[in-house]
């Protein structure tokens, strides 16, 4: 689904990225960890387009197209999705007019018709479900006054209407207690499907207890410097970041 | 040899004294007076502190050195017209009676015509040394637009003001409105232009009185073509538990210049003035407001926001007295612009003189560009730049735009400022 070779990025001198390699195949979960200051976010950035940061060598390819060549919006209607860290707050534009706009730019761009207002409003019901989304919330604008759980199960509600085929969830466990983590955790697993793949982007081992990956990678100093199994989520947990970082200090 | 450089005020002068019809209402003193503050003054230029930004001589000296002062006829104004209002037509500063709506119940007439009333109110208001602009227009106003307003009217009142000159033009329409003690209505002016085929400068003056307890809830749609200037000036009088209620809606024209001055002179009352302007091109809009508190007890609320595109210029410029007897006033004002491009200007400006020691008063001005975050969170959602943007700039209109109590209004302004975008 998509492959990352030899990727580095920077923001202005500073290098953050220094050659990731990773290849995410249909149907396949996988968790990337990494200590702050790692380059997690950086990563999601840049696959999602953000102009903060400058490619400087290396190559992505999603479904055999050049994304890197491509606008942020349309690496989403090629079906990329980034459920952010920091979700942001849209005064004024209504959940459902944004939701509705996006939809039927990503259903034009394939070729589709525009979503008939009663098909959508089904559409909406339906997926609110999934996250437990108060209905009140989908009447508000973006995000705009959304307790922290609100606008992280906001995400994924986003996500479940717009069903991407790869989707990136940056830090999303991050500042959810324990009954919202589950919700969000199980809205993501009800969205899995053999054709569709899921990065997972965390700082803490507690969200793969509910997200189970089929890989997991460490990243540290801008490169990913161990893959495997769940279980090295769990070694992590134990050991602690110190000891990858002891480990890789020299190589890097 | 003649210095047309500083004698482009006594050619405008000389030229509306030779094309003008008066029109025999306006007391001869106050135009005499009004004449030489205007001699004394001049046109305002950028040396002029309100006029900084917007330097009217030289649009005068650009466009308007010779005026014809010929116009077209209009004889249908059909598609401005409100469904669900009252329509009164002007045309090129002069009321016309067969184009408007008969409406009972109320006092409507040319100022001419406007009886004891006019004697009792004509440039009281509006002082005719306070503005050179005003001066000018007390003494070359046209036959002008007098309504007076009793009881409570439900039907909104819609003033259709169209310009459609043939030649280089300078007009100078004139407007009396009361609303008699208690009185309530809702009042719209359309300010549109057909066929232009020369340039037109407007020079139009309200002087509007709210009589004790009345109320008036008032928009102004401004949306004339590219040879349209106009300086519109409008001042309020707001009585004794008064409340005055005014948004200015701004999407084209080549120079807007809006003064809106509302004196609270009673106590117990109220003003509400909000602005949405788009300007484009080489465009100005500049929007100058005065809310001056002289009673107790009032309050005063304000919100203008703009958005400046390609390389024209939109100023707001927020004056606010509270005089040493306006004791417990609220006094609220809030400037918020965007600028779309690199080379367009906004220039913000609150002032505040506050005389009295018991009040609120807070201002609060932002200028920026669209926000960036909220721009790329809606791409990365798959919505396009221009849509994105279009959604960002609309809910930042939306506050104001909100403020439209008449839905066919708003449908109107909602076209209007997509279209403008």
């Amino acid at each position: 689904m998509i492959t990352i070779k030899n990727l580095h990025a920077s923001i202005g001198d500073k290098e953050i990225l220094k050659g990731i390699n990773l290849t995410v195949k249909a149907g396949e979960v996988h968790a990337i960890m990494g200590p702050n200051g790692s380059g997690k976010s950086t990563l999601s950035g840049v696959l999602a387009g953000k102009e903060d940061y400058d490619v400087t060598e290396g190559e992505v390819t999603f479904n055999g197209k050049d994304f890197l060549e491509l606008s942020p919006e349309d690496r989403a209607r090629e079906g990329l999705f980034l459920a952010f860290q920091y979700p942001v707050e849209i005064p004024g534009v209504s959940n459902i007019n944004f939701l509705k706009t996006a939809l039927n730019e990503i259903r034009a761009y394939r070729g589709q018709e525009e979503i008939s207002a009663k098909d959508f409003l089904a559409l909406i019901k339906e997926k609110q479900k999934i996250v437990e989304l108060d209905a009140k919330l989908t009447n508000r604008s973006v995000n705009e006054g959304f307790s922290g759980g609100e606008k992280k199960r906001n995400e994924i509600f986003q996500m479940a209407v717009l069903e991407p085929k790869l989707a990136i969830l940056d830090e999303t466990d991050s500042g959810l207690d324990i009954d919202a983590l589950r919700i969000v955790a199980n809205g993501v697993n009800k969205l899995k499907s053999k054709d569709n793949a899921t990065i997972v982007i965390t700082h803490y081992q507690r969200l793969l207890d509910y997200i189970v990956p089929d890989f997991v990678h460490i990243l540290y100093n801008g490169k990913i410097v161990k893959s495997g199994g769940k279980e090295l989520a769990l070694e992590l947990e134990a050991k602690g970041y110190d000891e990858i970082k002891k480990q890789f200090e020299e190589t890097v | 040899m003649i210095d047309t450089k500083t004698n482009i005020t006594q050619t405008i002068l000389d030229a509306l004294t030779a094309s003008g019809n008066k029109v025999g209402y306006m007391p001869d003193a106050k135009v005499v007076e009004a004449i030489r503050y205007v001699e004394e003054n001049g046109i305002p230029n950028n040396k002029h502190e309100d006029y900084k930004y917007c330097n009217l001589e030289a649009v005068f000296r650009k466009d308007f050195k010779v005026i014809g002062n010929k116009f077209n006829s209009v004889a249908n104004v059909d598609v401005h017209k409100l469904k669900n209002a009252h329509n009164i037509v002007v045309i090129n500063g002069e009321y016309n009676e067969s184009l408007s709506d008969k409406i009972s119940g109320i006092k409507l007439s040319t100022l001419a015509n406007a009886g004891s009333e006019l004697k009792a109110h004509i440039t009281k208001y509006a002082n005719v040394n306070s503005d050179a602009m005003v001066a000018l227009n007390t003494a070359f106003c046209s036959g002008g637009l007098f309504i007076s307003i009793s009881g409570i009217r439900e039907k909104p009142i819609h003033i259709i003001n169209v310009v459609s000159a043939k030649e280089n033009a300078v007009i100078n329409p004139r407007q009396l409105i009361i609303l008699e003690k208690s009185a309530e209505v809702t009042l719209v002016e359309s300010f549109v232009s057909e066929n232009n085929s020369g340039k037109v400068f407007q020079n139009h003056l309200s002087e509007v009185v709210l009589n004790e307890n009345s109320k008036l809830k008032s928009y102004r749609l401004q949306n004339e073509d590219e040879n349209s200037h106009q300086v519109n000036t409008v001042q309020v009088d707001v009585s004794r538990y008064a409340n005055y209620n005014t948004n200015t809606f701004t999407f084209n024209g080549a120079l807007v210049r809006n003064n809106l001055n509302a004196v609270l002179s009673g106590d117990l009352c109220e003003s509400h003035l909000n602005g949405l302007f788009i300007s484009s091109g080489a465009k100005l809009i500049d929007n100058h407001t005065l809310v001056d508190h002289q009673k107790p007890n009032c309050e005063s609320n304000e919100l203008y926001k703009g958005i400046a595109k390609d390389k024209s210029t939109g100023i707001f410029n927020g004056k606010i007295y509270v005089r040493k007897d306006a004791q417990k006033t609220n006094a609220y004002q809030s400037s918020k612009n965007i600028l779309l491009s690199e080379d367009a200007t906004i220039n913000t400006k609150p002032q505040l003189e506050i005389y009295a020691d018991d009040v609120k008063c807070s201002h609060g001005t932002s200028t920026g560009k669209v926000d960036e975050a909220a721009l790329f969170y809606l791409k990365s959602r798959g919505i396009g730049d221009e849509n994105a943007r279009k959604l960002l700039l609309q809910a930042f209109a939306q506050e104001v735009i909100d403020k439209i109590e008449i839905e066919e209004l708003q449908e109107k302004v909602i076209k209007l400022f997509e279209k403008a975008l």
